[in-house]
């Protein structure tokens, strides 16, 4: 049964452009989606490392920019007169190259925090967003400053010669949005279920006991780092191509409140938790607008936060899991479980 | 017991180690050596300096001067992970488990450096990805029979009785597939049956080939299952050598021995 959720999930939220045509409703979907993609990459190291990573929005408005500038194309002048000219590129390639930069700056954040863990990874990661911050709002010649790159291309599939199809209408994008929740879903689900995601969870239990049994836990480290800062990069491209406008509020503390929220309440260190707690904080302000006041849905929201944090500390999907007893065993895969049968 | 030592081949040696804590001296001019197939024990009072010599020796802590080799290499500015990947694992003298995952899924992670796939192998779910697996699987199976807690491989690790517990750090390092053991007092806190299980299990990894250094506060067990004893007071060597000369030499008596018993009744 539980083998099959997430494809009957993934179905059930395919027919959703069919009868749901409010474009309101859909565009919440869509930022929704965007959001939890940024959740799922956060809930890889916090869940899974037990790292938490307060700055975790630098990589989603890294995936931004990087991508809004490839395909939007820039001129700047660097040190010593030195001229940099970008000729626009397809928007897709744009999209690569936002997860190869996020993933990069994931590689030089995790090297950073060699040695370096809880507390300390906390603030390494934060002054981190707050830097690059910083260079968008004053690097105004590459990014326009508080002014906001503007006329971003909606994303773009195809190949020269082939025909592009480009994501315009808000389904096309739900569709888009919803592709990459499944593909990072998979890859998030083959790591954490491996010896790679053992070893992730190695270093998060008990530091010196993984070293111990042989786990080089800085190179496990840098390697969930750099593959939650490109996913991060991903929904930051995303984003861009979706709103096509973007400014350095993209960076905004508040952005990794919000994923942190989503991993928390639905259960982290779960594959479906930052989904369903993405799902839940991203439409209580739908919800709420329709018979709120805005202050009033800002306390809604958190007392809505305040609740789940205290009757589900575990969070929404372990405590389902429990109630239905759909999760297996403890820790024990079901399939684990079966073959220690057979090896007697 | 003869036989071995006079085809004895040095398999860890430890040479002239020191350990400072600021002033205070945990270990000064250590040198000994375990021969490869050997159970040796290190004994001495509380605060004697042998946990910090297993610190030293798995890399965990930076000698103050000396050197210490395994099967030839020095393994002075090793990691602790590189220090395994040479074939040498250990226990902690505090129960140390993955406490919030289950019991197979604890040895699971101790095999990590028998695991064959690569990452793209897992993220592309490659036919090696799901061998690996298999094997690892099998072999975890192996492990936890061989130390006797293959009925509570379901269970969390923190919900185990302390025995068990004690066994499943055992088997983690020993799913680290190691040539030579370090236990740091593996029976503290065991009753008089699980003591005797372990003991039979000692044997077993002997029958093995797995060199043992064995720190450990009962007597009787030291006695028995010791080819020789190292033994140490305020971080100096005060004798060595097989257990009928420790248990009759009056140095190692005034130190610890006659206070070992007093700790037991504590225990
Ligand atoms: N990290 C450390 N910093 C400072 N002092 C330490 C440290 N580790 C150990 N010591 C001190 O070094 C001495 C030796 O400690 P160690 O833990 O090696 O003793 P032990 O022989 O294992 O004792 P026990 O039988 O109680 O386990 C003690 O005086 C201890 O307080
Ligand atoms: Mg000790």
């Amino acid at each position: 049964m539980k083998r099959f959720l997430p494809w009957i999930a993934l179905l059930a939220l395919t027919s959703v452009p069919m009868w749901l045509k409010d474009p309101y409703l859909l565009n919440a979907f869509v930022t929704t989606g965007i959001f939890i993609v940024a959740a799922m990459s956060l809930n890889l190291l916090l869940g899974y490392t037990g790292q938490l990573s307060l700055g975790h929005v630098a990589f989603f408005g890294i995936g931004a920019y990087t991508s809004a500038l490839v395909s939007l194309g820039f001129d700047v002048e660097l040190v010593g007169g030195f001229r940099v000219i970008h000729e626009p590129w397809p928007v897709w390639l744009g999209f690569i190259m936002a997860i190869l930069v996020s993933g990069l700056c994931g590689y030089i954040v995790g090297k950073l925090s060699f040695r370096v863990r809880g507390a300390y990874f906390v603030i390494v990661t934060i002054s981190f967003a707050e830097v690059v911050r910083l260079v968008a709002l004053n690097w105004v010649e590459l990014t326009q400053g508080p002014l906001a790159l503007t006329s971003i291309p909606p994303m773009a599939l195809g190949l020269p010669g082939l025909g592009y199809f480009e994501f315009f209408s808000k389904q096309s994008n739900f569709y888009l949005v919803l592709g990459v929740v499944a593909l990072s879903y998979v890859i998030i689900s083959r790591l954490v279920n491996s010896r790679i995601g053992r070893a992730m969870v190695a270093l998060k239990e008990n530091e010196s006991l993984a070293v111990s049994v042989g786990i080089d836990v800085t190179r496990y480290l840098v390697l969930a780092a750099v593959v939650s800062a490109g996913i991060a990069g991903a929904a930051g491209s995303l984003y861009a191509h979706y709103l096509k406008i973007i400014d350095p509020d993209v960076f905004l503390f508040l952005y990794t409140v919000t994923m942190v929220i989503m991993v928390i309440s639905g259960g982290k260190g779960t594959l479906a938790g930052p989904i369903v707690g993405g799902l839940i904080f991203g439409f209580i302000p739908v919800v709420a607008r329709s018979f709120a006041a805005p202050e009033i849905q800002w306390i809604l929201y958190g007392l809505f936060m305040i609740l789940i944090v205290f009757v589900l500390p575990q969070g929404i999907v372990p405590a389902i899991e429990k109630w239905f007893g759909v999760g297996e065993e403890p820790g024990v895969p079901g399939a684990a479980a079966a073959k220690i049968q057979d090896a007697r | 017991m003869d036989a071995r030592s006079t085809q004895a081949q040095p398999a860890l040696s430890i040479e002239h180690i020191a350990v400072h804590f600021g002033g205070l001296v945990a270990i000064s001019d250590m040198s000994f050596v375990v021969n490869e197939g050997e159970v040796v024990s290190l004994i001495g009072p509380n605060g004697a300096g042998k946990t910090t010599a297993f610190n030293v020796i798995t890399g965990f802590l930076r000698p103050t001067q000396g050197e210490v080799r395994y099967r030839g290499s020095s393994l002075n500015n090793l990691k602790p992970h590189e220090v395994t990947s040479l074939g040498l694992a250990r226990t902690f003298q505090r129960t140390s488990v993955f406490q919030s995952v289950s019991v197979f899924e604890n040895v699971m992670i101790g095999l990590h450096r028998r695991g064959r796939s690569r990452l793209w192998d897992t993220l592309l779910a490659l036919p090696r990805e799901r061998e690996s697996e298999r094997e690892l699987r099998a072999r975890a199976a192996e492990i936890l029979a061989l130390v006797g807690i293959e009925r509570r491989s379901r269970e969390l690790a923190g919900s185990l009785a302390y025995g068990d517990q004690r066994l499943l750090g055992v088997a983690l390092a020993l799913a680290a597939d190691p040539s030579m053991l370090l236990l740091d007092e593996p029976v503290s806190g065991m009753n008089a049956t699980e003591t005797a299980r372990f003991m039979h299990l000692l044997d077993c990894l002997r029958g093995l080939g797995v060199t043992i250094l064995l720190v450990e506060h009962d007597m009787p067990m030291v006695m028995g299952v010791s080819d020789r004893i190292v033994v140490l007071n305020y971080g100096r060597i005060i004798a060595e050598g097989p257990p009928a000369a420790i248990q009759g030499n009056p140095e190692v008596i005034r130190a610890y021995l006659g206070q070992g018993a007093k700790k037991r009744a504590r225990d």
